[in-house]
């Protein structure tokens, strides 16, 4: 039986966690002179006080939907994919290489082709390190690593060399075509009457990310193969003894988990840029570990922390516009909250524990 | 090519590499002591900051060394603490102090020098100068030797040396002493040592450290040896490419330096396009040579050539039987 009962699990030790992490944040804006009360207001305002607000804070939330979920599947297979990074660049590929080559009739089809090709993409530079990770027992933490360097250089290779339209000096591929434009919320939610701004780059692909959301929740806990990860995760021999392959689960869970993070792309390349630049993805690849981290690699957990990530992207950028702390403020608090949320779980559990095993003998 | 090519294109190899070997070098001792990091980048970017702005306050670049090395110790004990004492996930850790050090570094500088997060240029007693050896200008005319002695190996500044002399002390300590000796039977099999009346946090909490020292040397020598203060990210991925070279290296500290020097070679190569056309007769695209490392490293740890196996208790925290 377990030490505490589930909602301090589920609830408790996290929010404690995410405290903690706040606190030292406001530490560290008191320490560069700033006032941490006044912070917080510009970033609500900023990020959720308006229409534009929302259209940022929903856009970065998309991204680190998908790249949070594909943290949280391989973490149910007890695999750490640091790689997302590297899969969303070359789910860039993908979604550049659909959208330029194939001339689609229709944004609804265009979408489809391209999320395909963002899926295989991304799903591709997930399959060899997940290869030596189930043939040969290459550490998968270093082989991803290494595999979002070898990413970089081969999405910067092709975008210098290959896809760069004749003329143009900057490393990006040509704007796709017409055609293949996402509508906005703004477009969406004209439709029924509702304003909003025109500017922000919010899109179709929140809705996708939110179905994603459900169709992970469905494959880990509604089917056998996310029973097998599961088991996989929590027990390697145990799941051996059950007759599950451990080379099919970690191929398969690492396959779903790269896809995922490919998928970003019809957000960032498709939805907002509509062509591919270098450094597309900015870091999106890994707020995926905080925000699967926070999210207990649950769905919804990961919905509420992209949600929040998103708040502290757009709030981030309103503080660097308006006052002189600079953006990677949020780089400080994203560190905090895998540090607290992650690596030093066990300093807010361990105490909590004790306090409910001494409840719980009183009691009896 | 001619000879004095080889030399220069030598010559920056081993600027290029002394970083990656000094941070080859920390990993060493913390992952043969059973604790696994990838927060080498975050501890040498850390470091390189606070050595360049103390450096640029006091004017003294001693200080700034002795800061760099606190800066990266702290953030090793950080590791410490979650990993050993809290026996919390070590790569989780290694993730979360990368970002730390991203974010604090630039955060500070803004607020210290408001410089958009970059200190002033170093001058003068704020960097290392490069060091002339004895009898290097009399013998720069010998043919062949001359150009070695002065150009290639006289001229660095006194990191590249300590850096180089970092490895046979490393085999030293590691191998010839019973320090060493506990320290990697600690990354093997933690319960031995315990059995043996040793302290296990203790050995770990002291190859923790002594990669903070050696992080904190190989950052210092970015921002005020290789370069003349700091500037954003300027660690640029070396602390990754360092721990490449010590998968490729299999964990030991001379094959580090063959690693380190090879790798190094690759990035003084990718400045000199030329060099390469002339020699093989055909264009490389940077890219690749920039990339090459990491190939490397995962065809290494596929286990084609030779397979790398690492310490067989790394990444597990240990814990004492009650």
């Amino acid at each position: 039986m377990d030490v505490m009962p589930k909602w301090a699990e589920v609830v408790l030790v996290p929010l404690i966690s995410l405290i903690l992490a706040a606190i030292i944040s406001a530490l560290v804006i008191l320490a560069i002179g700033e006032d941490p009360v006044a912070a917080v207001n510009l970033m609500v305002t900023g990020a959720l006080g308006s229409t534009y607000g929302w259209g940022y804070t929903l856009y970065y939330a998309t991204n680190f939907l998908f790249t949070g979920l594909a943290v949280s599947v391989a973490f149910h297979a007890g695999l750490f994919n640091i790689g997302g990074e590297g899969q969303a660049m070359l789910g860039g590929l993908g979604v550049a290489l659909a959208c330029l080559l194939i001339p689609w009739p229709h944004w609804t089809l265009a979408l489809l082709g391209a999320s395909l090709a963002a899926a295989l993409f991304g799903a591709a530079w997930a399959a060899i390190p997940a290869f030596l990770q189930a043939k040969r027992g290459s550490h998968i933490v270093i082989t991803t690593i290494m595999f979002n360097f070898i990413g970089a250089a081969v999405l910067n290779y092709v975008l210098v060399n290959i896809m760069r339209p004749a003329g143009s000096m900057d490393p990006a591929t040509a704007r796709f075509p017409e055609a293949v434009h996402l509508p906005t919320l703004h477009d969406m939610l004209g439709v029924v009457g509702i304003p909003f701004s025109r500017a922000a780059p919010a899109n179709v692909t929140f809705v996708i990310a939110i179905i994603a959301c459900f169709l992970v929740w469905l494959l880990l806990w509604r089917t056998w193969l996310g029973y097998e990860i599961r088991s996989y995760g929590k027990s390697e021999p145990a799941a051996k003894y059950a007759g599950i392959s451990p080379v099919a689960i970690t191929m398969i869970a690492m396959l779903i988990s790269g896809a995922l993070a490919g998928l970003m792309a019809i957000n960032n390349v498709m939805g907002e840029a509509e062509r591919l630049v270098l450094n597309a993805v900015e870091g999106a690849g890994f707020i995926g570990i905080a925000v699967a981290l926070m999210g207990r690699s649950h769905p919804f957990g990961v919905f509420l922390a992209a949600l929040l990530f998103g708040f502290l992207y757009q709030g981030g950028a309103e503080l660097a516009l308006w006052t002189s702390i600079p953006r990677e403020l949020i780089v400080v608090i994203q560190a905090l909250v895998i540090l607290f949320t992650g690596a030093l779980d066990n300093m807010v559990r361990m105490p909590l524990e004790k306090l409910f095993l001494m409840l719980r003998r009183k009691e009896a | 090519m001619d000879f004095l090519t080889l030399i220069q294109l030598l010559d920056s190899t081993v600027r290029l590499a002394t970083p990656l070997l000094l941070a080859c070098l920390a990993g060493l001792f913390s992952e043969r002591a059973g604790i696994f990091d990838i927060g080498l980048e975050g501890k040498m970017l850390a470091a390189a900051f606070f050595s360049a702005a103390v450096a640029a306050v006091t004017g003294s670049v001693w200080l700034g060394l002795a800061a760099g090395i606190a800066s990266s110790i702290a953030l090793s004990l950080l590791h410490g603490v979650a990993s050993i004492t809290f026996r919390g996930n070590q790569l989780i850790s290694g993730v979360a102090i990368n970002f730390l050090a991203a974010g604090l570094t630039v955060l500070i500088a803004q607020d210290w020098f408001q410089q958009g997060g970059r200190t002033p240029s170093l001058m003068g007693g704020g960097r290392f100068e490069p060091i002339t050896l004895p009898f290097a200008e009399a013998l720069a005319e010998v043919p062949y030797l001359g150009p070695v002695y002065a150009e290639l190996i006289s001229g660095h500044s006194f990191l590249v040396y300590l850096a180089f002399a970092a490895v046979p002390l490393t085999w030293w300590v590691l191998f010839r002493t019973r320090f060493g000796l506990r320290l990697r039977a600690v990354g093997e099999n933690p319960a031995a040592v315990d059995t043996a009346g040793v302290s296990v946090v203790g050995l770990r909490y002291a190859a923790v450290i002594i990669c903070g020292v050696l992080c904190g040397i190989a950052g210092a020598y970015l921002s005020t040896a290789l370069q003349a203060g700091f500037v954003k990210d300027m660690s640029a991925g070396r602390g990754f490419i360092a721990l490449a070279a010590l998968i490729f290296a299999k964990w030991r500290p001379w094959y580090a330096l063959w690693a380190t020097l090879l790798f190094g070679l690759f990035g003084a190569l990718e400045t000199r396009p030329d060099v390469i056309q002339a020699v093989i007769g055909m264009k490389v695209q940077g890219q690749l040579l920039g990339a090459l490392p990491y190939i490397m490293t995962v065809i290494i740890l596929a286990g084609f050539v030779g397979k790398a196996v690492p310490p067989r208790a790394g990444g597990q925290p240990y814990v004492k039987e009650r």
